[in-house]
């Protein structure tokens, strides 16, 4: 379990987030180093390493980069996703706040690598400390050349900005978040175009999540093999996992793709809290499917959660008690769906709310037996029938509680009383374990 | 009073506009400096934002009916929002929601009659490995995390420090 870290270096080091201390360990020496080469070897470095979008999807960063044109009349466009907010996820958080160097270094070799122009970091309004802490960042680097006009005397410009949201979930697809940036409602667009086509201001962008970036110079300066050796097939990398729920240390862990949910627990986070019994785990934000212990031993890759039954999402594990209700869960899931939900796609809009609706009734105890064989019909005419992901994640989950806790959701209907203890006594901090 | 930027926040808006390749691109950033500067969002903050940013004055509307950090009235001198989505529901965001409504003296949905506090529930704001947790928006513009409020003695001090704060801020209700 004790490996050396990367992506989480600096996040002991004291004052790690200045420039000074920065370079003092060794900062900015991948973007002197990138700079020696050319745009292609870069991307062909990135495809090596295995490296996969860090933000949920997982689409291979280098292929990714590719369909970015060469040429192109307007300026092209960097836009970081740091609109993080998938129930259960926090990483990239840290990684603003305690490391935003390793991230803007990472942004200056990406625009240097596609010939890109500006750049903005797209980061949620919430997150004032992150903000604050990039925008200090920023203008270190703009105060040593790193950014700006003729970067290092290579004849390079790039303009950084860091951009605050307002609050909307739907801004983390990267559509939405484009049209937030534009000033508009952040409403996803149709695909194709995609925005390596026509992204930010009709122009060329490329959307990466903050740890996609943060994970570039570490290729750049160990290479891509490296990168990819500390992984699984297809998926390369040290990364960061989340932990929370009622175990003894939750936070924010650094280990190689491939790690097993069972080591993140009991390894990392300590396991469950004393007296508490694991019952269920979402393996990446709350759009996953639901998983039981009996798959605790799935490694955390694309692949290998999806053979396993579920995705492996943002990679910020939530772990139940079995004084979890499920249909409470599944209920409380479609709320945050139904709240977030941008109003654009009917199936989207309107099923979110009657699915909580029906959840509600039958956590309530007031459910009626084909109120299960409902809520399934509904997530089947929701999922791949709105313009964006957002409709399977409500479907996707809901379906999958029903489908792994069906007898709890019967339960309810024929007791006509949830038997599971209230919420509002579940204060069981750490505190109190340690 | 007319609603006008101060010199500062003048300053400032003809910055952010300057980061974008056109005026309604600075749409977010410029809304939540009006907020900082006038409180709330009101139709004539939107209208003089319309101006500033030479849009028409439906699409300040638009941005600002869509995201929740906008105030389209009035909230308390600290906006408390608890966090209340899965993980932080695990790990008692529920019960600090209850234990605050009665430290604050303010229920749930509304507004302390001096101003002083307003008090929500809010979807997941990126916390999950430190719940129960709020964020304190306050009338200065300020937004802090209150994080691992597992115990009574951590809610209490935290409530105190909120209370201390209170004085040296603005009633966003007065300032325009």
């Amino acid at each position: 379990m004790m490996q050396e870290k990367y992506l989480s270096r600096y996040f002991d080091i004291p004052n790690g987030h200045t420039l000074d201390v920065y370079e003092a360990n060794g900062g900015y020496q991948a973007m002197r180093k990138a700079f020696e080469m050319d745009g292609d070897t870069i991307i062909e470095e990135v495809k090596t390493s295995n490296l996969r979008g860090r933000g949920g999807a997982g689409f291979p960063c280098g292929i990714k980069w590719s369909f970015l044109p060469k040429e192109s009349d307007l300026p092209k466009y960097l836009v970081v996703n740091a609109d993080e907010g998938e129930p259960g996820t926090f990483k990239d958080r840290y990684l603003m706040e305690l490391d935003p160097h390793t991230h803007i270094e990472g942004c200056i070799i990406a625009a240097w690598a596609l010939g890109i122009r500006y750049g903005y970091i797209f980061v949620r309004g919430e997150l004032q400390s992150a903000i604050r802490r990039l925008e200090g960042a920023v203008k270190e680097a703009y105060a040593k050349g790193y950014l700006g006009k003729n970067i290092m005397g290579k004849g390079f410009d790039f303009d950084l900005y860091v951009h605050p949201g307002a609050g909307a979930y739907i801004c983390g697809e990267e559509t939405g978040l484009i049209e937030a940036l534009e000033g508009k409602s952040g409403q996803p667009r149709m695909k194709p175009p995609f925005p390596a086509v026509v992204g930010a201001f009709q122009a060329p962008t490329i959307v990466n999540n903050v740890e996609t970036i943060s994970s570039i110079p570490w290729i750049i300066q160990k290479g891509g093999e490296w990168f990819a050796s500390m992984g699984i097939e297809k998926n390369g990398g040290p990364k960061l996992y989340g932990v929370s729920g009622p175990v003894v240390r939750p936070g924010v862990y650094e280990a190689p793709s491939g790690v097993t949910v069972r080591e993140l627990l009991e390894d990392y986070a300590g396991g469950m809290l004393p007296g508490h019994e694991l019952k269920a785990f979402i393996p990446g934000g709350s759009s996953c499917a639901v998983m039981t212990p009996d798959k605790l031993d799935s490694q955390m890759g694309f692949e290998t959660m999806r053979e396993a039954g579920s995705s492996m999402g943002t990679a910020c594990i939530t772990f139940m008690d079995t004084d979890t209700c499920m249909v409470r869960v599944a209920a409380r899931l479609a709320h945050f769906y139904h709240h977030e939900s941008c109003g654009q796609c009917t199936p989207c809009r309107e099923g979110s709310g009657w699915a909580a609706k029906v959840l509600d009734e039958i956590e309530a105890g007031r459910g009626r037996k084909e109120d299960i064989e409902l809520l399934l019909d509904m997530c089947g005419n929701i999922e791949g029938n709105t313009i964006c992901a957002l409709g399977d994640s409500i479907a996707i989950p809901v379906r999958s509680y029903i489908k792994v806790f069906r007898e709890e959701f019967e339960r309810h209907i024929e007791d006509g009383c949830c038997s599971f203890p209230s919420w509002s006594k579940r204060r069981k901090g750490s505190s109190e374990a340690a | 009073m007319a609603v006008e930027f101060s010199e500062k926040a003048d300053a400032e808006f003809k910055e952010l506009v300057s980061r974008y390749p056109n005026t309604l691109a600075a749409m977010l950033p410029a809304l939540h400096l009006a907020q900082r500067e006038f409180g709330w969002i009101s139709v004539e903050v939107m209208d003089y934002i319309a101006e500033r940013l030479e849009v028409h004055p439906t699409k300040v509307l638009n941005a600002a009916t869509f995201y929740t950090m906008y105030n389209k009235s009035p909230v308390g001198k600290c906006h408390v929002q608890v966090c209340t989505t899965l993980t932080c529901a695990l790990r008692g965001g529920y019960e600090l929601l209850e234990d605050l409504e009665e430290k604050l003296g303010v229920k749930l949905g509304e507004t302390r009659e001096d101003g002083a506090y307003t008090l929500s529930e809010a979807e997941c704001l990126a916390s999950c490995g430190t719940a129960p947790m709020f964020q304190a928006s306050f009338s200065d513009g300020e937004i802090e995390y209150f994080e691992n409020l597992d115990s009574d003695e951590r809610v209490n001090a935290v409530v105190e420090k909120l209370n201390a704060r209170l004085a040296s801020l603005p009633d966003p209700r007065k300032m325009h």
